[in-house]
């Protein structure tokens, strides 16, 4: 037990990786997952005399995540070079900014707080290296090399991991609204280090901090930043010093390593890379890229709750995906029945992602057919059972629900012709029951509903049938 | 020799127009060659497995009408750093000495759309640092005027190659003079375009800031035909410009033309470059020339452009500092020379460095880093950065009243083998007249204006403002015609081949 009481302060570096199509200076593919060294060309696998030109959307998605986050845009940015020896970079300098970052000064606001952000700057991923334990050899593939990143630097600004996890999940939403990258953490698209450091409650001198890497889920986040400041206060009070070194977490072991001391940290001899001119972001085309924003998550979620009625709860929901928000809005505009929308949407829908493991990105389905079947449900041309089946279809292949229930003969019977032999018989066969509805049970009416049903296999419109039964009930009478 | 008398717009109509053949053009130049190039020493890789493809392809394309522009036909050499597709490309270092480019730099695509034919690789200083070509890992270029001294440098190889008659037409790289020095040593016209108009996709770099790829031939005309071929825009270069580059259709002016266009030009002489440091005979050929265009109605003022003594500080920090980190890529992983033996990747890295770079390369690239390291970034790189922008100022101020800067290429003829590298700092202070213009960005040519009392050539410098090449060709073409021709190192039997 700690015998004194501890602030911890953090700062976060993040990195996004852009989901360009192309590299960010030549024109290689970025896609995930092709085979080794299949995505290079003489620029991004550093061969000599070739040149990078820089791919003009990195600088858009930069600028867009700068205004999203209310920084400042630099009129007029440079890259530098960032010079290390390391097998996974070809050139041995890494293309990236320093003096002069893309933004700067913006912040976020989560829960009751606003973290700031230091800087933005664009750069290039670096290859991969594979070792083969077996054979004894490294090999690279540059597939990854020159895939466009943004780092984006906060200040120490946050105490806690929920702290954490909500600046993160905040900036995951912009960059998903934006469409600028899918940041997942698993597969690497989304980079976190954790700059940590822990002092006596209430005290204005910061400690010294480290830096945690290798952090791939918000939970193993959140561990590390427990562990980790356990582990400087252990060291505080058993009159240790705290080292700044840069860390590596081991989830699996719930431990960190020390990776590298400030003392052995490398001299990266920065200096303006000379073979990309400077760029100039003139107002027009940060006009033009400010004009394009999205409508970004919380506006989304207060606009449904104003617009369309439906629960606050539902609508921080619905707006998890901008993909997903779409599909809501398209659909409960054409139905013209949102809170019916909404809880098709919040019921069914996330169930069946659940259950198929997709995210709601991969939903391709029309609103045009999500709202003809919510339509024909509430006009009473099919039952909630067959309404689920056919929904299911919809998500899943498209199908248009009008022509598929009437193939597949799911249309409830709404036809009085049709409906009324069928009261007829259900009055024939059970005369003693008429009596008893006759003389006041009102509780049996509900088992005439069901004979009804029973006769029609289910495809009689209840309400129809309702009105049916009571019009000739009362006839008799 | 008649096919090395007649300009390369002439060769190539003779063999537009069948009169020759592109092999007897080739065969004659490669008889040239085996005769010469065992003393010479010009060449590094001659591309004898492609050249046979290459002139069938020529001759067809020259029939079809595919090669048709003002330099079909006509062969060339290519300096040792610019990548050819297919053929070995050193840069003159034992680092890449079985490096084969994946693919051909701009430059040389340019070369070949033009239907050219390259004859092979020019030998080089390593890493085009240096100014003599005796860095080069393999072998020394003597000059073609007198054996026992260099050729200059960096792009000795293909300065020498031309002066020796071997090839009518050479490219070579200039980051601090390496075009025009060595033009000015072996008696030949040699053009450092403005910074932005040549590609240097292609081109292994040494200091990118400065780096760029000039023409070399025997007169103004041929090294002019040269630069419309390979200069303008290149969507793979960033840092080339948007600029239209002017031709000259053909159109080759006459005598009076040529001299009529000086009348009224104004040219600056800047004192400081005229000084103690530059040798007498030097001086007096530059004077020479300077009272030959006053006689002829130019306008030639002495002026003061006195931050040229910073140029050198400025440009070797800068270069060198570029160099650093240029040259970080040979390391025996991907790139470059893997030294035997190593038992850790930061061993293989020492080892691998250590063998395959030669010592001047070795000494720049120390430098460099240690102008970059932290602490000493603001005293060196960024004062040298501000000394850049200064003596650009100082040269935009000089462009406001002056067409044309003029100077000598070089304070000295060519030196002896073995003298120059003795002392770096010497070395080093003998690029005094050619970096300026390279920290500044400008465009300047060296054309022949004398010769020493030991045979050996001497140049002169014209300087224009950025992207103002047609000023410099009017200029140098009419000093040209004013001069009269200017021998060949073979007809004045000075070549002891």
């Amino acid at each position: 037990m700690a015998k004194k009481q501890y602030d911890t302060v953090i700062g976060l570096e993040v990195h996004i990786e852009l989901s360009t199509e192309t590299k960010i200076f030549c024109g290689c593919a970025t896609k995930f997952g092709a085979m080794p060294n299949t995505q290079t060309c003489p620029v991004c696998t550093g061969m000599p005399g070739s040149l990078p030109v820089l791919n003009k959307k990195v600088v858009e998605a930069a600028i867009a995540l700068g205004l999203a986050t209310n920084s400042r845009i630099s009129r007029r940015t440079i890259f530098d070079r960032k010079n290390y020896f390391y097998p996974d970079n070809p050139q041995n300098y890494q293309i990236s900014q320093l003096y002069v970052p893309v933004c700067r000064d913006g912040f976020l606001e989560i829960e009751n707080k606003s973290v700031r952000i230091h800087e933005m700057h664009m750069e290039e991923d670096a290859g991969k290296l594979v070792h083969d334990e077996a054979a004894g050899i490294s090999l690279v593939d540059y597939n990854r090399s020159g895939v466009p990143l943004i780092e984006i630097v906060s200040e120490p600004d946050m105490e806690t991991a929920e702290e954490v996890i909500a600046y993160l999940e905040k900036l995951r939403m912009l960059c998903l609204y934006l469409g600028i990258s899918d940041c997942k953490l698993q597969e690497g698209s989304m980079r976190v280090d954790v700059n940590l450091s822990v002092k006596e409650a209430g005290s204005e001198t910061l400690g010294t901090r480290t830096e945690m890497k290798n952090l791939n889920s918000f939970k193993a986040i959140a561990r590390a930043i427990a562990a980790e400041r356990e582990r400087q206060i252990m060291r505080i009070e058993s009159g240790q010093e705290v080292v700044q070194e840069t860390r590596r977490w081991d989830d699996a072991e719930g431990v960190s390593y020390s990776m590298r001391s400030k003392e052995d940290s490398k001299d990266y001899r920065y200096f303006p890379e000379p073979d990309i001119p400077p760029v100039l972001i003139g107002r027009e085309w940060i006009d033009g890229i400010r004009n394009r924003q999205p409508e970004f998550k919380e506006e989304k979620a207060a606009r449904f709750t104003e617009e369309y009625g439906i629960p606050a709860y539902d609508a921080d929901i619905l707006t998890q995906s901008r993909h997903l928000a779409t599909l809501f809005e398209e659909t409960a505009k054409r139905s013209g029945l949102p809170k019916k929308t909404a809880n098709w949407f919040m019921g069914e829908l996330l169930r069946l992602l659940k259950e198929s493991g997709k995210e709601p990105e991969e939903l391709t389905f029309s609103p045009k057919h999500a709202a003809d079947l919510i339509v024909a449900v509430e006009e009473g041309k099919i039952n909630q059972a067959n309404a689920k089946e056919v929904f299911a279809k919809v998500v899943e292949a498209d199908v248009a629900p009008l022509s598929y229930m009437e193939q597949r003969g799911l249309m409830s019977l709404s036809d009085e012709g049709v409906l009324q032999a069928a009261v007829d018989e259900v009055l024939a066969e059970y005369p003693e029951i008429v009596e008893e509805y006759r003389s006041g049970k009102d509780k049996v009416f509900g088992f005439l509903v069901g004979q009804v049903m029973k006769k029609t296999k289910g495809k009689a419109d209840p309400g129809t049938v309702n009105g049916l039964l009571r019009k000739n009930l009362s006839r008799f009478a | 020799m008649e096919l090395l008398q007649m300009s390369v717009r002439a060769m190539s109509e003779k063999i537009k127009s069948k009169a020759l053949s592109v092999k007897e053009t080739v065969d004659a130049l490669q008889m040239k060659l085996a005769e010469k190039e065992p003393m010479l020493g010009a060449f590094l890789t001659i591309n004898d497995m492609q050249l046979e493809q290459r002139m069938d392809e020529v001759q067809k394309g020259i029939r079809s009408g595919r090669y048709a522009g003002p330099l079909a036909g006509v062969p060339i050499a290519i300096k040792d750093n610019i990548c050819t597709k297919g053929l070995r490309t050193t840069c003159g270092s034992r680092m890449l000495e079985r490096f084969v480019p994946a693919y051909d730099a701009t430059v040389v695509q340019r070369l070949q759309d033009a239907g050219m034919i390259i004859l092979g690789k020019t030998n080089m200083d390593e890493f085009a640092m240096g100014s003599t070509t005796e860095t080069s890992a393999f072998r020394l270029t003597k000059n073609p005027w007198n054996m026992s001294h260099v050729p200059g440098g960096s792009s000795g190889g293909s300065c020498a190659a031309v002066a020796a008659g071997e090839v009518p037409l050479a490219l070579g790289s200039d980051t601090g003079g390496s075009v025009r020095q060595p033009a000015a040593f072996c008696g030949v016209v040699g053009l450092k375009p403005t910074y932005g108009r040549v590609s240097r996709y292609g081109l292994v770099a040494y200091a990118s800031s400065m780096d760029q790829i000039g023409p070399i031939g025997r007169t103004v005309a041929d090294c002019r035909a040269l630069y419309e071929c390979v200069a303008g825009y290149d969507e793979k270069d960033a840092t080339t410009v948007k600029r239209e580059v002017t031709k000259s259709l053909g159109h080759e002016p006459n005598v009076e033309e040529r001299i009529e266009k000086l009348k009224g030009m104004r040219f600056a002489v800047p004192k400081e470059y005229l000084g103690e440091g530059t040798r007498e005979e030097v001086r007096e050929a530059v004077k020479g020339a300077m009272k030959l265009l006053d006689r002829n109605g130019a306008v030639v003022e002495e002026i003061s452009l006195p931050l040229a003594e910073y140029a050198v500080a400025a440009y070797y920090i800068i270069a060198c500092a570029e160099a650093s980190s240029n040259l970080s890529r040979f390391d025996g992983v991907k790139y470059g020379y893997r030294a035997e033996g190593a038992e850790t990747l930061h061993e293989m890295y020492v080892k691998s460095r250590s063998e395959g770079f030669g010592e001047e390369v070795k000494r720049r690239i120390l430098l460099g880093s240690f102008a970059l390291s932290e602490g000493y970034y603001d005293a060196y790189y960024l004062k040298a950065l501000k000394v850049r922008r200064l003596i650009r100022e100082a040269f935009d101020k000089v462009f406001e009243n002056y067409d044309c800067i003029l100077t000598p290429t070089a304070p000295t003829t060519a030196p002896k083998f073995g003298t120059a590298l003795k002392d770096p700092l010497l070395m080093y202070l003998q690029d005094a007249d050619t970096v300026a213009v390279n920290l500044a960005g400008l465009p300047a040519i060296s054309v022949p204006c004398g010769i020493d009392a030991e045979g050996l050539p001497i140049g002169l410098q014209l300087i224009g403002n950025a992207f103002c090449e047609e000023t410099l060709f009017a200029a140098a073409e009419g000093y040209e015609e004013l001069r009269g021709k200017f021998p060949t190192a073979w007809e004045q039997g000075r070549e002891r081949l």
